[in-house]
């Protein structure tokens, strides 16, 4: 018998990939390719829909299959996880966009979110779609091109132009595109745009009508898991099975099925979420509530999640904008060449900070400077600021949820730096985990395309598949722990308000 | 014999070039002072950058020796840099052989372990990353002593410490199993440092073929061989095919 494979679609901040995973959810081959960053103005942080789609279609896909030596026949589904709240509007005839894809990045809609914080309350939004207004959602983006492209919301109210995440873009592009490509959206991303109903997962017509959102725009709202069609170009007649945000692919790639079951994703940025069950869970410390996942039509699965915005990307700016590394995982090297941090401490509040502080009032410090500080002690402070944060996140969980976290999952790049791992396990006092496949956004795509599909017959097999690749154990004395954790505080403290209110 | 390569002579003339006076020297000077067409200065400056022996400054443009020439003695691949390269095939390879992965690079004398994958049957395993193995006695040291990544003369001329009744503990039986090493392509230790454990390993290869570290599995006797003390011919070819996948990663192009 001919073996079959799942595939999994990542399209990513940085890059889109494509992953073909084996019945025992292994990696069998990648593709794998980076795409534009646009920054045309502070700010602001766009993509080229275009180049992603023509990129997945001659280069990312065609290297998986080659890699792994098989034909588009032995693909038993599809699934895709992508980079969530980005904003994509295109023209329904001719498929092209409307400009760039705002990212989840941007931060132009900064004056319009405070200004409808301000007049209408968070309190309209948390009840409606479980978030309150930042600039990392869709709506205001939506709003925000509404404002300024001449003629837009006429276009949009008379379903000429289509608005989706990167899923529908591509789901869509893959399904025929101009010619009957079919536009939907599944829950864990529809969550995102601050327009979908937390409890009915379906378009909420009081948010529609506050963004003044015309609804034939919008796509369809599906389940994470179920059959959408069939791809028409590039995979002719390979089921489409699965989407989810990038993020809830990982906790779904974590098999973190039950509640109180947590995972951390290390990349650009850094997302923890935690499972909290089919009940919807309110945080009051700083925590979004979210989908976590809904498989076909079982009841919805909830997450808390803590995004917080800058980790890997801290990593990035230390070796493109300072130059003091070659390549990312040098940043190891060069810390473990000291002992500790010097007394140094590094805030990344880029564009403000996220969970669980929300204040883009917050700009980037480095504080605790003295003569004797080198290089060595400002990597250590770079990966250090990885560590805080997250232990930051696990407070407000433990905070919110009945159930404390007793372990970490972790996955994404950052999990090869053993000196980051450690030190997390130090700071968190527990155990951290990196699962045999660390691709778990990927392979969290899969699990959802495969299971709609048949491929992998339910969630208990799923756990079956996962294995733990390595383990850190907590080591640190807790008053060192304790004195750090406040230095660091007192570091926070000193990145708030600098860029005004 | 072939005569010698037009390219590397040229290359050579290149590299001593920019040695001189100021060492920063834009295509148009390069080409002009050997009397090279630009598009062949040009062609031989972006491979002698690709391996960086050549350095372009971003600003000006103009180009000068590169730091991996005052390094030619070390390691030119970083430890993390090659776990973090790694990390995807040595997972594959866990689940697939179902037995630990470790990958070394020579350290002093002995293997120093960069990265560790634990055996895939969620068992509890503590992490080897920054441990020790000796060379003579482990499949991951073999590697590196076969392909010339660490010297071998300094273990030679010492006496070769003996952990078991396997272990090699004769120069004699130590070259023999490194030419049978460089043959097959593959290394097996059965024994030889710790009684019932076995490894199998394979060279990881850089740029050009270099081969920079070892990666391979290891566990106990009964499962990673056959009833005559054979290692399995599956658990060597996923093991090959790993190093090869890690090696492609890396930019060597024909392993």
């Amino acid at each position: 018998m001919v073996e079959r494979y799942v595939m999994s679609i990542d399209q990513g901040t940085m890059s889109t990939r494509c992953i073909l995973f084996d019945h025992q959810g292994r990696l069998v081959s990648v593709g794998q390719r980076e795409h534009e960053q646009y920054f045309a103005r502070p700010g602001w942080a766009e993509h080229d829909p275009t180049e992603i789609w023509s990129h997945l279609r001659r280069v990312v896909v065609p290297r998986a299959l080659e890699g792994a030596g098989i034909r588009p026949e032995q693909i038993a589904a599809i699934g895709i996880a992508n980079q969530r709240e980005t904003t994509v509007v295109w023209d329904r005839r001719t498929g092209v966009p409307v400009g760039h894809a705002i990212t989840w990045q941007d931060t132009r809609t900064s004056g319009y979110v405070e200004e409808l914080r301000r007049t209408t309350g968070d309190d309209f939004f948390l009840e409606r779609c479980g978030l309150s207004p930042t600039t990392y959602f869709s709506a205001p983006r939506l709003r925000w091109l509404f404002d300024h492209v001449d003629g837009l919301r006429e276009r949009a109210g008379r379903g000429e132009v289509l608005f989706g995440t990167m899923e529908s873009w591509l789901i869509w592009n893959l399904t025929g595109g101009p010619d009957g490509g079919l536009h939907l959206t599944d829950a864990t991303n529809a969550s995102r745009t601050m327009l979908m109903n937390i409890r009915s997962l379906t378009w909420d017509d009081e948010l529609l009508a506050y963004f003044d959102v015309p609804r034939a725009m919008l796509p369809e709202i599906r389940s994470s898991a179920e059959r959408y069609g069939t791809a028409r170009a590039l995979l002719p007649d390979v089921p489409i099975c699965a989407a989810l945000g990038d993020q809830q692919a990982a906790l779904f790639g974590q098999t973190c099925f039950a509640p109180g079951e947590a995972k951390c994703t290390y990349g650009t940025g850094s997302f923890l979420l935690v499972n909290t069950g089919t009940e919807l869970v309110r945080s009051r410390h700083g925590l979004l509530t979210t989908v976590g996942y809904k498989v076909g039509g079982e009841p919805t699965v909830y997450a808390l999640e803590g995004p917080i915005a800058v980790t890997g990307s801290l990593v990035q700016w230390f070796r493109d904008r300072l130059g003091l590394i070659h390549s990312a995982p040098e940043i190891e090297t060069l810390a473990r060449g000291v002992e500790d941090n010097g007394g140094c401490y590094i805030v990344p509040a880029f564009s403000g900070l996220f969970a669980p502080h929300w204040r883009s009032d917050a700009r980037g410090v480095i504080v605790g400077l003295t003569s004797y500080i080198t290089k060595g002690h400002l990597a250590r402070a770079v990966l250090e600021a990885t560590g805080w944060q997250t232990r930051e996140v696990v407070d407000a969980v433990n905070a919110d949820s009945p159930r404390p976290l007793r372990q970490l999952k972790v996955d994404g790049g950052m999990t090869s730096n053993n000196l980051l791992m450690q030190f997390l396990a130090d700071v968190l006092d527990m155990p951290v985990v990196r699962p045999m496949v660390s691709e778990t956004v990927s392979l969290g795509a899969a699990y959802a395309a495969g299971l709609a599909s048949g491929y992998w017959p339910d969630l208990e097999g799923l756990r079956r598949n996962w294995h733990r690749a390595a383990q850190w154990m907590p080591t640190m004395d807790p008053a060192r722990r304790e004195a750090e954790y406040e230095s660091w505080r007192r570091a926070v403290e000193r990145s708030l308000g600098w860029a005004g209110p | 014999m072939a005569g010698p390569v037009q390219s590397i002579e040229r290359a050579a003339a290149i590299l001593r070039l920019l040695a001189q006076g100021s060492g920063r020297l834009s295509l148009g000077e390069v080409a002009a002072s050997l009397g090279l067409a630009k598009g062949t200065a040009h062609g031989i400056l972006r491979t002698l950058q690709s391996v960086d022996f050549v350095e372009q400054d971003k600003a000006t443009g103009k180009y000068q020796l590169g730091a991996a020439l005052l390094h030619l003695g070390t390691s030119y691949l970083d430890i993390n840099e090659l776990r973090s390269r790694s990390i995807n095939w040595t997972d594959a390879l866990a689940a697939r052989s179902g037995e630990a992965v470790r990958l070394g690079v020579p350290l002093e004398g002995k293997v120093l372990i960069v990265h560790h994958v634990f055996r895939p049957d969620d068992t509890f395993q503590t992490l080897d990353v920054g441990s020790l193995l000796p060379l003579h006695a482990s499949a991951l040291g073999k590697i590196l002593l076969a392909y010339g990544t660490t010297p071998l003369e300094p273990l030679m001329e010492s006496a070769l410490e003996n952990y078991t009744r396997y272990t090699l503990d004769s120069p004699q039986q130590l070259s023999r199993a490194l030419a049978e090493i460089r043959d097959t392509g593959w290394a097996f230790s059965a024994q030889e440092m710790m009684m019932g454990e076995a490894g199998v390993a394979a060279p990881i290869r850089g740029q050009g073929g270099l081969v920079v570290g070892a990666v391979g599995i290891s566990g106990a006797m009964d499962r990673l061989c056959d009833t005559k003390g054979r290692p399995l011919g599956s658990l060597v070819g996923l093991t090959r095919d790993a190093a090869r996948a890690i090696s492609r990663d890396l930019g060597a192009a024909r392993w």
